[in-house]
């Protein structure tokens, strides 16, 4: 019975790991359905937008290091902290500067190549954005804190105490990424389908060339999607930040995220967050009746093995486009 | 003037078919050949051979073994790493068991057991393509990683999980272990190198290499005009992990000497390997060996001149390095999308035809 409960908990806690996941790979879905770019930057987007929250909350100088290291001056901090919500719209407009700068630099002068050429184009993107956060704000592990509430939940606590005679540990940021989650799926699919910018997205997404000859302008909705994809970052970076602090590592969980791409299928957004319960609940599960057989730390693999595993019976992944093939 | 083929008579199929129509591109060849092995080896030093030349000659047979999947069976890996892992834990495990083989036929075994893993994890590519591929060769990577972590048989219990290589010799000559010298480990390397390069370039333009350059082109298509993709992509997997484990056998056991797989092979090395075909070109031997050039000297060069020339902080230098690697990649992807292998076709081009370009 006890063993029932414990395992619970630990599905429980897969769900909104898995939301986490779910997350990061949004970003992936809507960049690889609206221009074919499989962006491995995107963890490291979500790193870059939360170091440049933490950085403008705080009031930290930019490149402090590098102009003190260039003119030998102290600079460090302007002296001013910033609101929470001003230092995330102002985020915000650093990651459409962002998407804008890419389009402009790099996506721009890359029409038409082939898709592994992209997914470099996107590795180097990531290895820059990784030194220039790193040198932007500098390389040590910041505390992210925007108000959200922490801690374990009482309320869930006592409750399920009263229910089973044990009480559940949930984390309740856990509960808020959840709930933020959900909000940010409703508003995507909402834009997607009811606005006009939506319908040019889904019909750029479709095909290119014929979206181009009805006369939508494909740098415009890349831009667009890139900036909707370096908010969905900013979301997920704030979440992990608080988390576990804004640090090198939050770049890793676009790793993660890959696995349930692969699971939910490339282009479909409600795959990203069936993929990402799945996995979430899968290597908690896992590491929790099998790991400690053979000697745990199964989280780093299980992910990639069922991904694996699923895609050899279904190539295209759970909610993917059936993959034609043609001669 | 020189550079063409007028006046360079062939007169049977086989100096028809030999890998370097041109004379000039064979006497450069067998200029580089002979500087390599009988000049080289007498000038070279710690600091070069240590931070320069090994590393390149080490890290040209993985991009040569990553370059035939990839760039001539069209199959993308990003497992790189986790099979030079294999074979770096094959030649230690083989060297620690069997101390009284040589080395050599350490290395070579250790290459044929990461090609059977290679094939165990080629399987799925029968089925699934694509970026659905590459992710899926991660599992490769992550989970091979892991299980030389957690395993301690692979690393003979030692306290520290690390595998240090002990000393063995060829022809009386330590090539591994501390004392080894300088030109000792080149040499080995360089061995490996020639033969791999030459298997490489001969396996490429026979009929296995048709085969892949036909799956990778279409694979329906090339599997209607009579080519089994299951032999065809299995012994893609097979050589190429083959190459990829010696270069992991030699990189653990004549260039680091000790090694921590988390830290040796990670999901890095797997991107560095991939860089350098990209960088140097896709489907070309001449593409692997410039790629692992630059993105073996690229990293020593600005590190010379960030903290040497400028003094900045290390720190703040490796930072600028990772956003130069990252532009770099970026810039030569937008300026020419096939490697420098292209470029140097285009020069040889112009070469031929000069100084009447018209």
């Amino acid at each position: 019975m006890d063993q029932l409960i414990f395992a619970a908990e630990v599905f429980m806690n897969g769900l909104m790991t898995g939301v986490m996941y779910a997350l990061v790979a949004l970003g992936f879905v809507l960049i690889f359905k609206a221009s074919g770019v499989f962006n491995y930057a995107q963890g490291v987007l979500a790193l870059f937008a939360a170091l440049t929250l933490v950085g403008i909350q705080q009031g930290q100088v930019p490149f402090a290091h590098l102009i003190n290291s260039i003119f030998g001056t102290h600079l460090e901090y302007f002296g001013w902290t910033v609101p929470v919500v001003l230092a995330i719209l102002l985020a915000g407009a650093v990651m459409v500067l962002l998407a804008f700068l890419i389009e402009k630099l790099v996506l721009q002068h890359l029409v038409g190549q082939e898709p592994i050429i992209l997914f470099m184009a996107t590795i180097g993107l990531a290895y820059f954005l990784e030194g220039l956060g790193d040198v932007m704000w500098g390389a040590d592990i910041k505390n992210l804190d925007v108000g959200l509430p922490q801690g374990i939940s009482e309320s869930i606590e006592s409750v399920s105490a009263n229910w089973f005679g044990y009480g559940f540990f949930i984390d309740r940021l856990d509960i808020w990424a959840a709930i933020i989650a959900a909000l940010l799926v409703t508003a995507l699919v909402a834009f997607a389908q009811y606005t006009k910018q939506g319908r040019a997205m889904r019909a750029v997404a479709d095909d290119h060339q014929a979206a181009l000859s009805v006369g939508i302008s494909l740098r415009f909705i890349w831009v667009m999607v890139w900036s909707i994809a370096g908010f969905v970052a900013l979301v997920a970076g704030i979440m992990w930040g608080t988390k576990s602090g804004v640090q090198f590592s939050l770049s890793l969980i676009a790793l993660k995220a890959l696995p349930v791409l692969m699971l939910g299928g490339f282009t479909s957004i409600p795959g990203a967050i069936a993929g990402g319960l799945i996995i979430g609940v899968g290597e908690k599960m896992f590491e929790f009746f099998v790991g400690p057989m053979i000697g745990g730390a199964t989280e780093n693999w299980f992910a990639y093995v069922l991904a694996l595993l699923f895609l050899v019976f279904r190539p295209q992944g759970l909610f993917g486009e059936r993959i034609i093939e043609r001669v | 003037m020189l550079y063409r083929e007028a006046g360079d008579f062939k007169t049977s199929y086989r100096d028809d078919g030999q890998t370097f129509p041109i004379r000039l591109d064979r006497v450069a060849y067998y200029a580089v050949v002979i500087v390599a092995f009988m000049i080289v080896p007498f000038v070279i030093n710690d600091y070069w051979a240590n931070a320069v030349v090994v590393p390149f000659l080490i890290y040209a047979i993985a991009a040569l073994g990553l370059n035939i999947l990839t760039g001539y069976a069209g199959q993308v890996s990003l497992g790189t790493g986790g099979f030079m892992a294999v074979g770096a834990y094959a030649v230690y495990k083989l060297m620690t068991t069997f101390p009284e083989i040589n080395i050599v036929i350490h290395i070579l075994l250790a290459g044929g057991i990461t090609a059977i893993v290679g094939m165990l994890f080629g399987l799925p590519s029968l089925r699934i393509k694509g970026f659905y591929l590459a992710v899926a060769t991660l599992a490769a990577q992550f989970f091979l990683v892991w299980l030389f972590n957690k395993v301690p048989w692979f690393y003979n219990y030692s306290a520290s999980g690390q595998i240090t290589a002990p000393t063995r010799t060829v022809f009386g000559l330590a090539v591994t272990g501390p004392s080894t010298s300088a030109a000792a480990k080149y040499l080995i390397c360089l061995v490996f190198v020639f033969i791999l390069a030459w298997v490489a370039r001969n396996l490429t333009r026979g009929t296995l290499g048709r085969k892949w350059m036909a799956i990778r082109d279409m694979d329906i298509a090339a599997e209607i005009i009579g080519v089994n993709p299951l032999t065809a992509k299995l012994s893609a997997f097979a050589v190429s992990s083959f190459f990829v484990g010696v270069s992991g056998a030699l990189l653990f056991s004549v260039y680091l000497g000790a090694a921590e797989v988390g830290e040796a092979f990670g999901i890095n090395k797997s991107f560095l390997v991939l860089f350098m075909i990209i960088i140097g070109g896709l489907g070309s031997i001449f593409g692997s060996f410039a790629g692992a050039a630059f993105m073996v000297l690229m990293p020593v060069v600005l590190k010379n001149l960030l903290v040497g020339q400028f003094g900045w902080a290390t720190d703040l230098a490796a930072h600028f390095e990772l956003m130069i690697v990252g532009a770099l990649i970026v810039f030569f992807l937008i300026a020419e999308p096939h490697g420098l292998a292209r470029l140097w076709a285009l020069t040889k081009e112009k070469l031929r035809l000069w100084p009447f370009p018209h």
